[in-house]
């Protein structure tokens, strides 16, 4: 037990969640020799593994299997015990004790909550219909590869990142796919104008039907499925329909325990919550992006990393605020989308050509500085982006954009 | 099952049974082998899973797309003409027995 307060190396730490930030946290803490005792509760069946392949090589190789971060004997040999399929229900915030659903408590100094994002869901379309999924886990994406396996249409409602990888991996797969977001462009919340247009052109070229600026309307079901949807006033038939439609913070258990929670668990840029024993990391937080200082939450990989290495720091009592460069990608196909630095709605874009045909990148300019950059198949540009942006290196517009200079000469 | 050959940065070398069809990223990361990131889990749109290819297994290794030559270029320990991303490098019956030596660093 801790005796002043400060940390001691029997200092009990309770990691509740089992994605990224959970699994890089838990390698941090054996980096730094904190390891032994820790407890990492995951609500899932799985150890912590790789997401990203889910939406794709996972969904269209039958025998592709889970790439999980480390083996059980890793844990095992780091002193960390692992719950498995015994979520947290109830955090004991005065008695410091976490309670898992099968009625075990864990006593805690320090309490990391690396909860996640769930999928989103249509307020008038029930759950439970066998030809609707969502994407989020080792469970849904086991089951989408199944149901793809027995359609020939595939209808994707959302033209988000998530949305658009499973119907590039199921156009791969030889079904026919219609994909249907609302917004006037895909990706709207996430890229420029330029890459949102690349994007749609380049699916349907690839025979893929996309439709911008839909209603999707009235649902009918019978015999536990989705019969038909209405798209646009007309009734259409579904085969099998994949909600696409964004993720929102899984925060209950932080609110329940009264966590100050608004759009995500609130951290400061030490991770820390509005309780100084409970940190949160990941998809859940909801924390002060440094840059402009605006209140942020983020869906991904490169965060739920960064986080836990933050965390990982402020509990070994050497801590460092969160500094890092987002960044993030996407895969639909052939299509390699890697962003790099906040777009900004208030920022002058220039292109940048890569080194091929459908190759390129988009600069986005604030005041005069380089904010982020967008990059389409070019990879290289990518890396350079993440470089300048995390010196904070200023690169004309002109100059950045003059494709005869590769991008890492200004590095 | 093939087997990989892991040399550590500290000169050590663990030797991990594998299934054809896995890539050495995955081999790694599963036997533990922290030397390893794999940040993006194996989509070559990181570089942190970087190896130096033992040179005399290096030519029965298929040659790297696009993607990967240019991910290369942004390795963050040094990049040797015998440098790939282990999640690019499929293991086979044949190249049972590959040594791969892991970077001192990855980010």
């Amino acid at each position: 037990m801790t005796e002043s307060g400060t940390m001691s190396e029997s200092t009990s730490i309770v990691i509740v969640g089992g994605g990224h930030a959970a699994a890089q946290l838990c390698a941090g803490l054996l980096a730094a020799g904190r390891a032994i005792g820790v407890h990492l509760v995951c609500e899932e069946t799985e150890l912590p593994y790789q997401r990203p392949p889910l939406s794709k090589a996972f969904l269209k190789q039958p025998q592709e299997a889970l790439q999980h971060h480390r083996p059980e004997s890793w844990f095992a040999d780091a002193g960390i015990t692992v719950h498995r399929a015994d979520p947290a229900v109830a955090i004991d915030r005065l008695g410091k004790s976490v309670r898992l659903r099968s009625g075990k408590q864990l006593r805690y100094d320090r309490l990391v909550l690396a909860t996640g994002a769930r999928a989103r869901r249509l307020p008038h379309l029930p759950d439970g219909l066998q030809n609707v999924a969502v994407l989020r886990s080792a469970a849904d994406a086991v089951r989408l590869r199944e149901l793809l396996a027995h359609v020939g249409h595939l209808t994707v409602v959302g033209g988000g990142f998530i949305g658009l990888e499973v119907a590039a991996s199921a156009l791969a797969l030889g079904r026919r796919v219609d994909v249907l977001e609302s917004a006037p462009r895909l990706l709207m919340r996430s890229v420029s104008l330029e890459v949102g247009d690349h994007v749609l052109q380049a699916h349907r070229a690839n025979g893929m039907v996309v439709r911008v600026g839909v209603a999707v309307g009235a649902f009918r079901i019978g015999a536990d499925r989705l019969q038909t949807l209405t798209v646009d006033g007309v009734e259409t038939p579904v085969d099998l329909l994949v909600l696409g439609i964004g993720a929102v913070p899984e925060h209950a258990l932080a609110s329940a325990a009264g966590l100050q929670c608004d759009n995500g668990i609130v951290v400061d840029e030490f991770m820390q919550t509005s309780d100084p024993a409970i940190l949160a990391i990941g998809d859940c937080t909801n924390f002060p992006e440094p840059t402009t200082a605006h209140r942020l939450r983020l869906e991904s990989v490169q965060n739920a990393n960064d986080q836990a290495k933050v965390a990982a720091a402020t509990l070994c009592g050497a801590p460092q605020p969160y500094r890092a460069v987002p960044w993030f990608w996407s895969e639909q196909g052939s299509l390699r989308l890697q962003m790099a630095g906040l777009g900004s709605h208030d920022a002058t874009r220039f292109r940048r050509k890569g080194s091929s045909d459908g190759s390129f990148s988009i600069l986005h300019y604030v005041a005069g500085r380089l904010a982020s950059v967008e990059s389409v198949n070019a990879p290289l540009d990518h890396m350079a982006a993440r470089k300048l942006l995390e010196t904070r290196r200023n690169v004309a517009p002109e100059i950045a954009c003059d494709s005869s200079m590769p991008l890492k000469a200004h590095v | 099952m093939p087997d990989v050959v892991f040399e550590l940065p500290d000169d050590r070398e663990q030797r991990v049974s594998g299934r054809a069809g896995e890539s050495v990223m995955q081999i790694a990361t599963a036997a533990g082998i922290t030397g390893i990131v794999a940040e993006c889990g194996g989509s070559a749109m990181c570089a942190t899973c970087h190896v130096y290819v033992d040179p005399q297994w290096l030519e029965r290794l298929s040659t790297p797309l696009a993607n990967e030559l240019e991910m290369l270029e942004c390795t963050a320990a040094e990049r040797l003409p015998n440098s790939r991303l282990s999640c690019q490098i499929k293991l086979t019956a044949e190249l049972d027995g590959i040594a791969v030596r892991i970077p001192d660093r990855q980010q």
